[in-house]
């Protein structure tokens, strides 16, 4: 009889999980995707970091230096650039992440035995990125250089190294991993309140019978939409201010950057995620699938976004998946402008993808949020 | 925004109207007139389109097909201009929960823009005599009164027409009565309602109705008319044992139908010799007098008389 009973609530349980197939859905596609994740895009050891080598000296030592890092598996040279600061302006905006600089008269101080000068810049942002990397550089040019150090000057590979070789981790000197998740954590707490509040709020209404009644009224859509994201904006800057105020205080992250372009970002980056939320609460039925979503939005924001993992030691695929997140974007921004001082000129790019993203859910949320119910 | 028709015509005035959910027709080809200041009766089995068709002439849905005006608004086009001139109580109560009285009564003043908000608020507290209770939670209250803060809140901005679903469901006696002096009320000041409700007693409190099954319109007009266009006759029994003839009696040719009232037993059917006939075999035992026909038998003889249309292939 017991069993009868025990067997009469499976029965009712597996018939009501299968008139949910979202959750369902959800629960058998979150393993793949954390298998995905966490199996083959992260990666804790990046290779083929992008490099651009500024070639002040045309001398044979420089082009086997270009040759042998190339040839490693740390760096793919993406650019070779002749102006002096040309490589710096390329590690601040984040196209490379590390520079190489052969100063002028290099090979000719190499062959008097002068330990010439070899500067490597990292873009030590996040530390985890560079730390092999730059392990690894300083056997790659003596290996490339003893190739060359042959016959009257084979005594120059004797003993120590023939260059100097100086490294230079910018923007975060000491390799401080707290400098890098600070700002990181003002993205990943935003987006997490900002789209899963949005998305709660307006599903709970509907659930709730309440919206049949806010529709009845005069009330438009748009107007609905205003009134409950402005709240949420608040509540959005006091988390701001929290994280701000303690990355200064307490975790002394440097603040290369403007104020105001930092706020500026948040501010859109804030709407932006909330949007979104109004768009998931378009899609969900119920709080519980608005709840998932979220959820399911959260996970590639932490993981693939460049905040808990190096987004340069994931493969293509997974990139490309972070492209897609606002979240992205923002950490770029924030990092770069904490970290590196960009300005408007350097941030603008990331910022036109944030507007754009923004254009783009409030449209579908405005276009979904109807004035009728059903 | 439109002016408002003449006083000759229909406040309400819909034609038409036809909505479809998936390959399923809820609401097919429903006309529907009323006049200012009428209470109209809204009446119709559990899923027969009331609320779809309510929902059509306060703006919450576009019609599929068929076309009307409301307050001389398009019911397409004009919807904005509708919903600021109707009230619409909605079935489930509606209003915020984690709210007080005084709160959600306020919202809907804003949402409205209306002037002197405190005074209108206070005002509709104190006759809600709710006055003293403006700072109970609303969804803490009972469900009588819950309806009448779901229906207060709906009249702040006096609408011209108040359209009402269900209002009643669930709500003790001595509630319905008052609801239903108050909504004769408004109605003396001019409001048009439009009321949907399963209760026959209120139907009767109604100036007009109109009967709804499958989405279709069956019957319109008052009481009176609607009986008397049913062209039912009905006999009351009485006697030993009258009530539990209803079955044997409801087989005889001529009976629509026969249901025991009491120790008593109501018949009809649409052909009154017919039915004379058909209750003979019992005159013996059982006093049969000629009895009016209820709106009650009118509309179960109306339903059955009408198909399923709804379900059509998609």
């Amino acid at each position: 009889m017991m069993w009868q009973r025990i067997l009469a609530m499976i029965f009712k349980e597996i018939r009501q999980m299968t008139r949910d197939p979202g959750t369902v859905g959800m629960m058998l596609a979150m393993p793949l995707v954390q298998l995905m994740i966490f199996g083959f895009a992260i990666n804790n050891d990046p290779r083929r970091l992008p490099m651009a080598i500024e070639v002040n000296d045309t001398s044979v030592f420089a082009r086997s230096i270009d040759a042998a890092l190339r040839n490693t598996t740390y760096f793919r040279v993406t650019r070779i650039v002749g102006a002096p600061g040309e490589g710096e302006r390329l590690l601040k905006r984040g196209d490379v992440q590390f520079v190489v600089t052969i100063p002028v008269d290099f090979g000719r101080d190499l062959v008097r035995g002068e330990r010439p000068q070899l500067l490597v810049t990292a873009d030590a942002t996040d530390p985890a990125a560079t730390g092999n990397a730059l392990s690894a550089i300083d056997q790659a040019v003596a290996g490339a250089l003893s190739h060359d150090l042959i016959g009257p000057l084979a005594a120059r590979a004797q003993g120590p190294s023939p260059v100097d070789l100086v490294i230079h981790r910018s923007y975060n000197p000491e390799g401080i991993t707290s400098h890098n998740t600070v700002p990181g954590l003002l993205a990943v707490v935003l987006s997490m309140t900002m789209v899963m509040l949005t998305a709660l709020s307006v599903t709970r209404e509907v659930e709730q019978g309440t919206m049949e009644n806010l529709l009845a009224t005069p009330l438009r859509p748009f107007e609905v939409m205003v009134g409950k994201i402005v709240p949420y904006l608040f509540i959005g800057v006091v988390q701001m201010a929290v994280i701000l105020l303690a990355a200064h205080f307490v975790f002394h992250v440097p603040f290369a950057g403007s104020i105001g372009l930092t706020l500026a970002s948040t501010l859109l980056f804030m709407v932006t995620s909330l949007a979104l939320g109004f768009t998931l609460s378009t899609i969900a039925g119920s709080q519980l699938q608005a709840m998932q979503m979220s959820f399911f939005y959260m996970l590639p924001s932490i993981l693939l976004s460049g905040f808990a993992f190096p987004y340069r030691g994931m493969p293509r695929w997974a990139q490309w998946g972070a492209e897609v997140l606002p979240t992205t974007h923002f950490i770029r921004l924030v990092r770069g402008i904490m970290l590196k001082g960009w300005t408007l000129g350097d941030a603008l790019p990331h910022l036109a993808v944030l507007v754009l993203m923004l254009v783009v859910l409030g449209t579908v949320a405005v276009r979904r949020y109807q004035d009728t119910v059903a | 925004m439109s002016e408002a028709p003449p006083v000759d015509l229909p406040v309400i005035d819909v034609r038409g109207l036809t909505k479809r959910f998936g390959g399923r027709t809820v609401v097919d080809n429903v006309d529907l007139a009323v006049m200012r200041g009428r209470i109209c009766g809204f009446l119709g089995p559990n899923g027969s389109g009331k609320t779809t068709t309510l929902r059509m002439i306060c703006g919450l849905l576009i019609p599929d097909a068929g076309e009307g005006r409301v307050l001389g608004c398009d019911i397409r086009r004009e919807r904005a201009a509708i919903k600021a001139r109707v009230g619409y109580m909605t079935q489930k109560f509606g209003l915020f929960g984690d709210l007080t009285i005084a709160e959600n009564l306020e919202f809907f003043a804003r949402v409205h823009g209306l002037d002197r908000r405190a005074e209108r608020v206070a005002e509709a507290l104190e006759r809600l005599g709710l006055a003293t209770r403006s700072d109970q939670l609303a969804g803490k209250l009972s469900g009588g009164w819950k309806q009448r803060l779901a229906l207060a809140a709906c009249v702040l901005h006096e609408p011209e027409i108040l359209l009402l679903d269900e209002p009643t469901a669930g709500v003790d006696p001595q509630a319905r009565r008052e609801f239903w002096d108050h909504i004769h009320d408004l109605a003396a000041g001019g409001m048009t309602v439009l009321v949907s409700t399963h209760y026959m007693d209120e139907a009767e409190r109604c100036h007009e109705i109109a009967y709804i099954a499958y989405g279709r319109m069956l019957a319109r007009g008052t009481i009176d008319e609607v009986i008397a266009a049913s062209h039912l006759h009905a006999l009351q029994g009485e006697g030993a044992g009258a009530d539990r003839l209803a079955a044997e009696i409801e087989k005889r040719p001529g009976v629509a139908m026969a249901a025991p009232f009491g120790a008593a037993i109501h018949v009809c059917g649409p052909d009154m010799a017919a039915l004379q006939a058909a209750v003979a075999p019992w005159a013996d035992r059982i006093a049969w007098r000629e009895a009016r026909p209820s709106l009650e038998d009118v509309f179960i003889h109306l339903m059955r008389g009408a198909e399923d249309h709804s379900v059509v292939a998609a």
